[in-house]
């Protein structure tokens, strides 16, 4: 590998002065290729250009697009760092040149790309983390299969797995995160006129990715994940508990429904668990599944095969399988919820109380009072129910 | 004077026992029923991995499972992609078996057969079987067989069955005009 001789030397653990602020990272998130992610980036670096700042263009892939290359028109672009690797010669983001040159605000493109071996970091996002931790404001590009946990999901969804990934909380970082959306039927009608991609690709990318039903998923995968990253950091700042964030700690939470459902293990627990999948499905939710176990109790040999197979249940569905141990279960779950944010609690039909037990508060009126403004439902048993002869 | 003692005795007796009724945390009053000798019952799983069953494969379990006093276990078993790590979350899978497991586990308790179900994955419907296998023991498996290599379990997999798995197994073949399945329309209810 070698790198052009004449570039700065400028050290790269490079850290930031302490009366230095971190740059600010804006991320454009998209579906898939062509949604017009580049297009924005560009669009909003000139806007912040002609409102007087110092804008350059660190690394921009323009996939031959007459569009996006007239968009960067006007903005001064930096040279790519050319790097040969195995007797090929590679054009990689100039970090060194970036951090020498110093602007106010980089353009970067394609967040998630590796690197050239040999290079400085293996992944762009390390540039990236670099160049903000210089001051550097930094606008750049991602497409939501690249995230790292939803990268398995995805591939289920779309058969199709990508190679390329970025850990989430790269994005979780980023104090803006703009959804570039568009609908499927419009990319697909870009992509066939060739503003996507070049004639010889479009047959080839019409049969694999850029399929109808991938890309309606996709698209829904991106618009929960920009709806999960306002609700997460309204959670953050409301820990932080500045003056602004009061304000939002009073308001109500508008997204991220998280269904908790109460199990034990036996056999009927599933039917608990499938219920509440399917509604966290239709609710585009996560599922939590908490099991109170009481301390020092032992489980019989039954009740260790239905934790096992809670626990595979669980996992095929996606979802998560949490124990606490506590005599008091109204307590145990208050806990959990609070903790997890739970907006909605599935519970089965309790069984019938015993001598002065018939006094206590029921488990599910005790959570209604404990948990204001978290839904507490209870799941029927359905077997006793006339079942019609259906085919 | 000593009935009154009887008496208080008694009353006293009464009382704790209540007591002791209210302040047992709920987990130590298990009902009788939940807790099976797993000596005694008997298990017939009832394995599928398609988008609907034989209805004559679930009734002959029905049948037996009354006969024998024994629990049905229907257990889906998921396929995962050689490209996706064996403990990955399967959704799109799930959507179109949890509603068949529900509709089993609703028409086999309906006839007041206890059911207790299972989700098995693995790279193909036998790799998940044989899992299963390994870590549960069954004493029976009724499976249909079906020419429609997309139901499931095929002929090789019923032989690999015959000749590997250490249980009873019924394999019923239907009569070619039987088409009456179970899928996930026998849901009863909002599911």
């Amino acid at each position: 590998m070698s790198q052009d001789p004449t570039a700065p030397e400028v050290p790269l653990a490079i850290t930031a002065p302490a009366d230095r602020r971190r740059g600010r990272l804006k991320v454009f998130l998209g579906m898939a290729a062509g949604v017009g992610k580049t297009f924005r980036m560009l669009l909003e670096g000139r806007a912040e250009q002609e409102a007087g700042h110092d804008v350059v263009i660190g690394l921009l892939e323009t996939h031959g697009r007459a569009e996006t290359a007239r968009a960067a028109e006007g903005l001064e672009t930096l040279p790519r760092l050319r790097v040969t690797y195995r007797h090929t010669v590679l054009e990689e983001m100039d970090l060194r040149a970036i951090l020498s040159r110093a602007p106010e605000l980089c353009l970067i493109d394609e967040l998630a790309h590796t690197n050239a071996p040999g290079s400085e970091h293996s992944k762009r996002y390390e540039d990236v983390e670099q160049i903000l931790a210089a001051g550097i404001d930094v606008l750049s590009t991602l497409n939501v299969q690249h995230l790292e946990s939803l990268n398995d999901h995805i591939t289920e969804l779309s058969g199709i797995r990508v190679r390329e990934t970025i850990p989430d909380a790269i994005l979780g970082r980023a104090e803006e995160v703009v959804l570039i959306d568009i609908t499927p039927e419009a990319l697909l009608e870009r992509l066939r006129s060739g503003q996507v991609y070049p004639a010889e690709r479009i047959d080839a990318a019409l049969n694999n990715f850029f399929k109808i039903e991938n890309l309606a998923a996709l698209r829904e995968v991106a618009l929960r994940q920009v709806a999960e990253e306002v609700g997460a950091k309204r959670l953050t700042t409301e820990l932080v508990g500045s003056r602004e964030e009061s304000l939002a700690a009073e308001a109500p939470h508008a997204v991220g429904e998280r269904l908790l459902a109460l199990v034990e293990p036996y056999p009927g627990a599933q039917r608990l668990v499938r219920r509440a999948w399917r509604s966290a499905q239709r609710l585009g939710a996560d599922l939590d599944l908490l099991w109170v176990r009481p301390p020092g109790r032992a489980l019989s040999e039954d009740e260790d095969r239905s934790l096992s197979a809670l626990r595979q249940l669980s996992a095929v569905l996606g979802a998560r399988m949490l124990e606490e141990e506590s005599d008091d279960i109204a307590a145990a779950v208050v806990e959990t919820a609070s903790r997890r944010g739970t907006t909605y609690i599935l519970i089965g039909r309790s069984r019938p109380a015993r001598g002065l037990a018939r006094l206590r508060v029921p488990l599910p009126q005790r959570l209604m009072e404990l948990l204001p403004g978290v839904d507490v439902r209870i799941v029927a048993d359905r077997s006793g129910r006339p079942n019609g002869e259906r085919p | 004077m000593t009935i009154a003692l009887v008496l208080i005795i008694a009353v006293v007796g009464v009382l704790a026992g209540i007591a002791a009724g209210y302040w047992l945390p709920p987990h130590g009053r298990r009902p009788a029923a939940r807790s099976s000798d797993a000596q005694s019952v008997r298990r017939i799983l009832l394995p599928f991995s398609g988008e609907a069953i034989s209805r004559r494969s679930l009734e002959a379990a029905v049948r037996l499972a009354r006969a024998e006093n024994a629990i049905i276990m229907p257990a889906f078993l998921a396929r995962v992609p050689m490209n996706l790590p064996l403990e990955t979350a399967l959704p799109v899978q799930c959507a179109r078996g949890m509603p068949l497991l529900e509709a089993i586990e609703q028409r086999v308790s309906s006839q007041g057969i206890p059911v207790d179900s299972r989700v098995g994955r693995g790279r193909s419907a036998r790799d998940a079987l044989r899992k299963l296998l390994d870590q549960e023991h069954f004493d029976r498996i009724i499976v249909s067989a079906d020419e429609d290599p997309r139901a499931g379990l095929g002929y090789d997999d019923l032989k690999w069955m015959l000749e590997r798995v250490p249980a009873e197994i019924l394999i019923l073949r239907t009569a070619p005009e039987d088409t009456r399945r179970i899928s996930a329309n026998a849901v009863s209810g909002h599911f």
